[in-house]
């Protein structure tokens, strides 16, 4: 386990700690927990930052930060307000999975309609609930870091070069290639279903290294081709409720997924 | 003295999810006290209706950062339930194995990095780091191996990839369970050192009387499936359960409460100890006794004993277990899986206690209802009871606010709630 050293250097220099701060709004919290799950490389992530606001691990808070995580999508009046109030403060601000990038598995609701999944729910009792949304609806996001749940080390890395003062560049190429690279038998000659060939990178292939079919939780790379993976599905006799049921799953190919089915709700929002 | 305060806790932190606690005392007397659950609903169980069956655990599994491995194995479970699927017993090995480890991560998660620093008289784990820097390499070992063996056998820590549907996707090495063997021998060092830590803190002295729930042992102490037990003598089978947990919504909280045989019942570690006492493991009940734990154990601050007794029980278990997998020989992963309509109810005992999902489908296996109860929700009016009678009680006895706010805050603490889960 790594030494507690209180500052990184880089090149013999002290390394800048930014302060930084963890937000939640509609989510699991996975993401933020990813964060202290990853035991080995616990300590020595900490000692990058200088976290001021944490509420799932530390009662301090300061409203002083540099850099703001926000995890989970906006569904709620009270979050866009939140979310405003954050954006003013923070220098930058980091849509921190699936959630914050895409509206993640929440965005699922969408297509029911907010009145109906109420009254399923909760019958004649009010609860307050909208559209569920992705960050970058409300304000401007510096940075997305993609994933449900993210993957520390990709995070640990997005970090370091934001402390150093970096670009931060994601893969353009999809998952697909990482699991090539990684020499996994195609998912598709285990009979499985898989959106490898249309998602972003970056991950990998986390899921197909465990003989799990991609769901698209990265959203699309570049230049994703869906006609030519929805051939390739057709081919290997998947129906089209299988492809549809995936690429819904997280809200990253909601471009696409429109064409499956109209939200009424996202028309008359003018979205 | 007589103290007037109010205390106005908005967002507590150190819990997952957005609870809000409020309390008014007049002249040492109680005037309110309210835990109030502010958090987002995300309409899991409307959602999902009109999918095929295999998009429910992969879905259902994100109701929960911290328990996704208990999710997803009660979505499968009552989803082989409603389809009449078997478990073989390498996969039931399997998954009590994975659950377990979750049990360790998320017990060892409370007990160290959230509970601990109100013992300690710290805001977080954090300065714990530079003052003493042994008790948190200590946590970080255990947490790791759990973290480790569930990223083995489930494919990875949060929102795992191999659990499905008929068993898993693929099975671990034997080379690399057998290595775990080793370090879990050394993890019950560890967990003895974590009890002589516990037995140096003040566990405040705090009864209510109330009633426990949990699944009830057969000859095990029990964590997936089987019937349903209270301390005030109800059982019910697996798929009665909603005669267990009777939901409702009230205006305080967007997370339904529940209730059984009194206006609340408890879930969770001291629930599940307070029903199967006699079948926990030796080396487990003998850390139950040096913290005079025995049921039926009414103060819920000892939530936090039994989250570490029950941490030596699954650890010593998890020895045996990895034997039993390495003693025999691999079998097929995968049963092939036929749906057919139905209901099917899955009832789990996850960290925070017993977790139900109940899926109905058509012959084609598409969802017509879901419905996912939460142990914490079923925890909500229990918290609530107890804020009342913990404010009242402390106000009359004369403690100052800061006194009363902090053990507010523990006692909500001690249910390890998991927030978001309840609302989901």
């Amino acid at each position: 386990m790594a030494d507690l050293k209180p500052v990184r250097t880089y090149l013999g220099m002290p390394l800048y700690r930014p302060k930084t701060a963890f937000f939640e709004l509609s989510s699991c919290e996975g993401c933020q927990l990813q964060l202290l799950n990853n035991e080995a490389s616990l300590l020595d992530f900490l000692s990058l930052l200088d976290i001021v606001n944490f509420r799932e691990a530390m009662t301090e808070k300061s409203d002083e930060f540099e850099i703001a995580f926000i995890e989970g999508s906006v569904t709620r009046s009270d979050e866009v307000e939140r979310l405003k109030e954050i954006r003013k403060t923070a220098n930058t601000l980091v849509a921190f999975g699936s959630c914050a990038c895409f509206g993640g598995v929440n965005q699922m609701k969408n297509r029911l309609g907010s009145e109906w999944v109420k009254k399923e729910v909760y019958g004649d009792h009010p609860v307050e609930s909208g559209f569920a949304r992705p960050l970058e609806d409300i304000v401007t996001v510096d940075l997305k870091i993609f994933g449900c749940p993210i993957k520390k080390k990709e995070v640990e890395k997005i970090i370091i070069n934001i402390a150093l003062g970096k670009a931060v560049v994601h893969p353009v190429y999809p998952v697909c290639m990482e699991c090539k690279a990684n020499e996994n038998i195609c998912l598709f000659d285990l009979g499985e279903p898989c959106l490898g060939p249309i998602t972003r990178g970056g991950c990998d292939s986390w899921c197909p290294n465990s003989r799990f079919g991609c769901w698209g939780c990265r959203g699309p790379a570049d230049d994703a081709n869906i006609d030519q993976l929805r051939e390739i599905m057709k081919k290997h006799g998947f129906s089209e409720e299988t492809l549809r049921d995936r690429l819904e799953c997280f809200g990253g190919f909601s471009k696409y997924t429109e064409a499956f089915r109209k939200n009424p709700e996202k028309k008359k929002e003018g979205k | 003295m007589k103290i007037t305060t109010n205390i106005n806790i908005h967002h507590l932190a150190r819990v997952e999810g957005h609870g809000n606690i409020r309390i008014k005392i007049q002249d040492g007397r109680l005037q309110e006290a309210k835990w109030e659950i502010v958090e987002t609903p995300r309409f899991f169980e409307a959602l999902l209706v009109g999918k095929k069956w295999e998009n429910a655990p992969w879905i259902c599994g994100r109701i929960c950062g911290i328990c996704s491995i208990g999710h997803t194995l009660a979505s499968i479970r009552a989803i082989e339930n409603a389809f009449g699927i078997v478990p073989t017993n390498q996969t039931r090995k399997l998954r009590l194995l994975l659950k377990h480890m979750e049990t360790l991560q998320s017990h060892i998660l409370h007990l160290y990095f959230l509970s601990a620093p109100d013992f300690l008289g710290t805001g977080s784990v954090f300065p714990l780091m530079e003052s003493q820097p042994d008790v948190v390499r200590r946590a970080v070992r255990i947490k790791q191996l759990a973290n480790d063996i569930c990223d083995c056998i489930g494919g990875r820590r949060i929102h795992p990839t191999r659990t499905i549907v008929g068993g898993f996707t693929m099975l671990p090495e034997k080379k690399e369970l057998e290595a775990f063997r080793s370090r879990l021998k050394e993890i019950t060092g560890d967990l003895l050192i974590t009890a002589e830590l516990f037995q140096t803190f003040h566990i405040p002295d705090f009864t209510r009387e109330t009633e426990f729930v949990s699944l009830k042992g057969d000859s095990e102490y029990p964590f997936i499936g089987g019937d349903l037990i209270s301390t005030d003598g109800v059982t019910k089978k697996e798929q009665e359960y909603r005669q267990m947990t009777n939901e409702y919504c009230v205006d305080q909280s967007t997370s339904k409460w529940a209730r059984l045989s009194r206006k609340s019942f408890a879930v969770g570690a001291l629930a599940r100890l307070n029903n199967n006492f006699s079948f926990l493991h030796p080396a487990a009940r003998e850390i139950a006794d040096r913290f005079s734990l025995k049921p039926v154990n009414h103060n819920p601050f000892m939530n936090n004993i039994a989250q570490l007794v029950e941490s030596v029980h699954v650890v010593n278990e998890s020895l045996a277990l990895v034997d039993e997998i390495l003693d025999s020989a691999w079998e097929e992963p995968k049963q092939t899986v036929t749906p057919q309509s139905g209901v099917g109810v899955g009832a789990v005992e996850v960290p925070r206690g017993i977790l139900y999902h109940c899926y109905e489908f058509n012959d084609t296996g598409h969802i017509l209802k879901c419905d996912c109860v939460i142990p914490t929700s079923q925890n909500h009016a229990n918290i609530q009871f107890d804020l009342e009678e913990l404010a009242a009680h402390y106000a009359k006895t004369g403690k100052q606010d800061r006194e009363i706010e902090l053990l507010a805050q523990m006692l909500v603490r001690a249910y390890d709630p998991c927030i978001s889960c309840s609302v989901h």
